[in-house]
């Protein structure tokens, strides 16, 4: 098979039964030349980039290409999958290959199709993991990050961005090396669980040898019919101050990078919050709301009455208490003067083994053009914040997210340009 | 210990021919794939035929060091015995894809007392290699299994005659060679194959050199196809070897499972997922 053939393949759809005739397999007992089965192979296989276009048709799609990656503003879906990743090579180039690897795969993933077409030999494991077959696109979206970790592996540090650094100690963190860091990210959202799982399955398994899981957690979100944010495990509106999707300039100023290769890119901040729903369960309605300073039920800011309800935290009553109290998880964050863009998960993963207490909690996420909003906002709730006595920061990673990738690019293209 | 049988293994492939002749037009549109791939003839007769013989060689060696084994063992010699075992199962271990198709005597030869106790079955009818490592390190004594010893023997001697009967197929090296990756995986480098010696690093090792013997009588065919696959599985097999040579002992042995750290159980485990995705696309072969 020639250079000049498999280029013409890779640019053709090609169809099961194109490939039961290129192979040859239609005629039973014909044996195939060695080298046009290599030919076929590349093509079924993971190593050509071969560039795969969003589908027009597919249902409940997000589309891959354009300015940002999805799964940022994308509208909040009902599932996550995150994979926070080890690399084992130590090369860039090998870092590009990866991400060349990656991106019509990442395309067919949320057009819902088969990552791979099934292969026409039974006798070797089929490319796709198959679990998502017959369920549609379900509005997966596929964001990947970088970690710091992977500059400094890669002796790339030259091009780490200076905001791009493992956060700060907070009070009362009980971080867990297990749940900590990590080279590369992969943040899959769905709204059907096994399609986010499915995604990150089947990229990791593309790059055995190439990549290793650290940690990784499986979340939920659940939407009221009226709308409005979706509720935590302690029942309380979570996300309800995000900046608006659809406001561009908001959008500049809290969420998109406008500056060197990350341009058009955000940073990712991760923390997997362990909450003691135990002892939420046994404290009271009202002391709960002034825990976080929302009713549980509206979710408006005490003193107000809706949701989205404006309030001045410095607001005091006629007895010269703050209306919304000054311990109370809203009060300290909004005092904190930073914004960030949440897009949080609950997570529900069994029970802790020393206590024999449910291991449920947020992963929470967020997005910021600098880490440094999130550092200010948690800075800010500090000691002081009275949710503290019914949670733990169990684990910690912060990722530069690529800007998003024009059709003929790949993922990560603008890092590999400015080496 | 695993359940798939050889004897399994070619009963399906003979069901699926038959299949083909008479399945309808419609149902040809479902499954091309299925159907097509077993029509597809490739001659690896000699391929067969070098594995056959290197399992024969095998279960030669088995049945000599299984006998030194219950030797040392009826004679109470604890110590001699202790050494014999891990080594004796090594043999069996390399040729498992042959060694355990055959219905029962898999388990009376290689059965755990965990597997037994899911079939349902009491202690009782526990025999075989590991009721004697728990009569060796975990009663420290040899009296009272005399029986069990003499009935290893007989079971090792009733497979070696049942080897030179199997006919060895693609497909059963194929799968093999992954299905011994997979015994890897799911139970040596847990520490639950050895649970009373802990020798589980040499059944380790004697699986991949397993695996490792049926790359290498494919490896010209491989090549043919696939030169690139080749060159990733030599690397690969490379770094799993490297990583156990990590714990050998100096008399050509192996430490001690339980002083394997957690982190050199992960590096293992890495280590052998990355040969078996890989070695899983030996199959290109066969089309």
């Amino acid at each position: 098979m020639t250079v000049s053939n498999d280029e013409k393949w890779i640019n053709k759809k090609i169809s099961r039964r194109d490939m039961l005739k290129l192979t040859g397999m239609g005629v039973a007992g014909v044996a195939i030349g060695a080298s046009g089965l290599g030919g076929v192979m590349k093509v079924m296989g993971y190593d050509v980039f071969e560039p795969v276009a969003d589908s027009t048709t597919a249902v409940n799609k997000v589309d891959f290409y354009g300015k940002h990656q999805s799964g940022i503003i994308t509208p909040v879906q009902t599932n996550i999958y995150f994979a926070s990743l080890d690399v084992l090579f130590t090369s860039k180039k090998e870092l590009q290959e990866l991400f060349q690897q990656w991106t019509p795969l990442v395309v067919r993933l949320m057009n819902g199709e088969l990552m791979v077409d099934l292969t026409t030999n039974t006798r070797v494991p089929t490319g796709d993991t198959g679990e998502a077959d017959g369920l549609d696109a379900s509005n997966l979206s596929i964001t990947i990050g970088v970690g710091p970790s992977l500059f400094d592996k890669l002796g790339i540090q030259h091009l780490k961005p200076e905001e791009l650094k493992d956060l700060p100690h907070f009070p009362k963190d009980q971080l867990q090396k297990e749940f900590t860091g990590g080279d590369l990210c992969i943040q899959a959202c769905a709204d059907d669980p096994q399609v986010a799982f499915h995604a990150v399955r089947n990229l990791v398994r593309t790059a055995s040898g190439k990549v290793e899981i650290k940690w990784s957690q499986a979340g939920f979100n659940s939407f009221p019919a009226g709308g409005g944010s979706p509720r935590n495990l302690f029942a309380f509106k979570d996300g309800t101050v995000n900046p608006s999707s659809t406001d561009e300039k908001d959008l500049n100023k809290v969420v998109w990078v406008d500056k060197g290769w990350l341009k058009g890119g955000s940073y990712l901040v991760a923390r997997k919050i362990q909450m003691h729903l135990e002892t939420w369960d046994r404290t009271s309605l009202k002391d709960q709301e002034a825990t976080f300073g929302r009713y549980r039920d509206s979710g408006a800011p005490i003193g107000k009455k809706k949701e989205f309800d404006d309030f001045d935290v410095e607001a005091k009553d006629s007895n010269g208490e703050y209306i919304m109290p000054d311990t109370s998880h809203v009060h300290l964050a909004r005092k904190s003067g930073a914004r960030i863009l949440r897009r949080s998960y609950s997570y529900a993963s069994g029970v802790m083994t020393n206590t024999g207490t449910h291991d449920a909690g947020l992963l929470f996420i967020s997005y910021q053009k600098d880490p440094a909003q999130f550092t200010t906002v948690q800075n800010s709730l500090g000691r002081m914040d009275k949710l503290n006595e019914y949670i733990t920061h169990r684990g910690s990673a912060v990722f530069a997210c690529f800007p998003g990738v024009s059709k003929g690019s790949y993922i990560g293209e603008a890092l590999f340009n400015a080496l | 210990m695993k359940k798939t049988s050889l004897l399994s293994v070619l009963v399906a492939g003979g069901i699926l021919m038959t299949g083909c002749g008479n399945t309808d037009e419609a149902k040809k549109e479902d499954k091309p794939a299925t159907e097509q791939a077993e029509k597809a003839t490739v001659d690896l007769s000699v391929e067969t035929a070098a594995y056959q013989k290197f399992a024969l060689e095998q279960m030669d060696q088995f049945l000599l060091e299984t006998e030194k084994f219950v030797n040392a063992f009826k004679a109470g010699d604890i110590e001699k015995a202790k050494a014999a075992y891990a080594p004796a199962r090594m043999y069996f271990e390399r040729s498992e894809p042959i060694a355990e198709s055959f219905g029962d005597l898999d388990p009376r030869i290689d059965g755990r007392l965990a597997d037994i106790k899911e079939e349902g079955k009491g202690e009782e009818e526990w025999s075989g290699y590991h009721k004697l490592e728990h009569a060796l390190w975990v009663e420290n004594k040899t009296a009272g299994y005399e029986a069990i010893a003499d009935q290893l023997l007989a079971d090792a001697k009733e497979l070696h005659a049942l080897v030179q009967t199997v006919e060895v197929s693609p497909d059963l090296m194929i799968t093999g060679a992954v299905d011994l990756l997979n015994e890897v995986s799911t139970s040596k480098i847990t520490g639950e194959e050895e649970i009373y010696s802990h020798t589980d690093l040499y059944d380790f090792k004697a699986n991949i050199e397993g695996a490792e013997k049926i790359f290498e009588i494919l490896r010209p065919k491989l090549e043919a196809k696939d030169k690139d696959l080749v060159a990733t599985l030599d690397e690969k097999f490379k770094a799993v070897d490297d990583l156990l040579a990590k714990h050998a002992t100096a008399n050509g042995g192996y430490v001690s499972y339980e002083e394997l750290t957690e982190e050199n159980t992960k590096a293992l485990a890495a280590a052998v997922n990355q040969l078996g995705e890989p070695l899983s696309q030996m199959g290109i072969i066969l089309e």
